[in-house]
């Protein structure tokens, strides 16, 4: 498995370290992992820092997470890193609209580590 | 707190139901502390003394429910929640524990919402706010209902309180 450069974007800090060891848990070789605690830090990250591999929570203060993936999609360099949410927003309008706004999967607060393999490793072609 | 709006027009009535809605409550605590503490919860049998409520965390909820989830627990209680959820001895946790409690509110409260039918579509959640401190007191000042369930964690009291605007 090549090595990961991963994003993750969620305002509570325990949150971002557990989705980091979930995803090491599910076996992916991370190269590196860059956070931001919410969507507009963590555009400005992304301009300076390239990743293959975007996990960002919904419900987040100064830019949340859907208006973070729309925004995403708005940059051609940036529309091709596969985006998942990992949120307690779990409602179906919320599922609808991430995908819709280019997420490519989504998972339900609180989760397993075989929850994050299961969602993220698909959408890496792995 | 920040809170997101809900269209009025389009939130379904709900209808409160404290002999239902009570077990789904408890029910969302316990599915959040075994899948991300790894702790099985159970109720507390006994008196709970208020003064071990040191450390509050509050979700607000707006919509087809509004009101708030909170969650009190000792100062020594969330450093042992964060210490589970990190993985790492609670001696060596700092404010990861305020962090904690609110995440932990914050998966309950969207646990609770999407076991209730139809609600979770018409029900945002506000990110959390903590008070640490017991000496304060929390009203609404529209009325309204109570779910509290008080459980044992640590050999100290955890609770889970749901207040609902009517």
């Amino acid at each position: 498995m090549s090595q990961i450069r991963a994003l993750i974007v969620d305002d509570s800090s325990v949150m971002r370290k557990i989705v980091e060891r979930s995803l090491r848990q599910a076996g992916l070789d991370l190269s590196s992992v860059i956070e931001a605690g919410n969507g507009a830090d963590a555009l400005g990250l992304l301009d300076a820092h390239p990743v293959d591999l975007i996990l960002s929570d919904i419900n987040m203060p100064v830019m949340d997470g859907l208006e973070f993936v729309r925004q995403i999609q708005a940059v051609e360099k940036l529309r091709s890193i596969p985006v998942v949410m990992i949120t307690t927003e779990g409602s179906e309008s919320n599922v609808v609209q991430a995908l819709s706004l280019g997420a490519k999967g989504y998972i339900r607060k609180p989760f397993t580590p075989d929850q994050v393999k299961e969602h993220v490793l698909p959408v890496l072609g792995l | 707190m920040k809170m997101k709006t809900v269209s009025e027009s389009s939130l379904p009535p709900v209808v409160f139901d404290g002999p239902t809605w009570t077990p789904l409550l408890e029910l969302s605590a316990r599915e959040v502390f075994e899948i991300m503490l790894g702790t099985k919860l159970r109720v507390h049998g006994s008196h709970a003394d208020a003064k071990d409520g040191e450390f509050t965390a509050l979700v607000g909820l707006a919509g087809s429910l509004c009101g708030v989830l909170s969650i009190r627990c000792t100062n020594q209680a969330a450093r042992i929640m964060a210490g589970k959820m990190l993985d790492m001895p609670p001696e060596e946790v700092d404010s990861d524990s305020w962090d904690a409690l609110g995440e932990i509110a914050n998966m309950i409260a969207g646990n609770f919402k999407g076991k209730l039918s139809g609600v979770g579509n018409h029900c945002m959640l506000s990110v959390p706010t903590i008070i640490v401190g017991t000496d304060y007191q929390s009203r609404s000042v529209t009325g309204g209902n109570l779910i509290e369930v008080i459980f044992e964690f640590e050999r100290k009291p955890l609770w889970v309180t749901l207040e609902l605007h009517e």
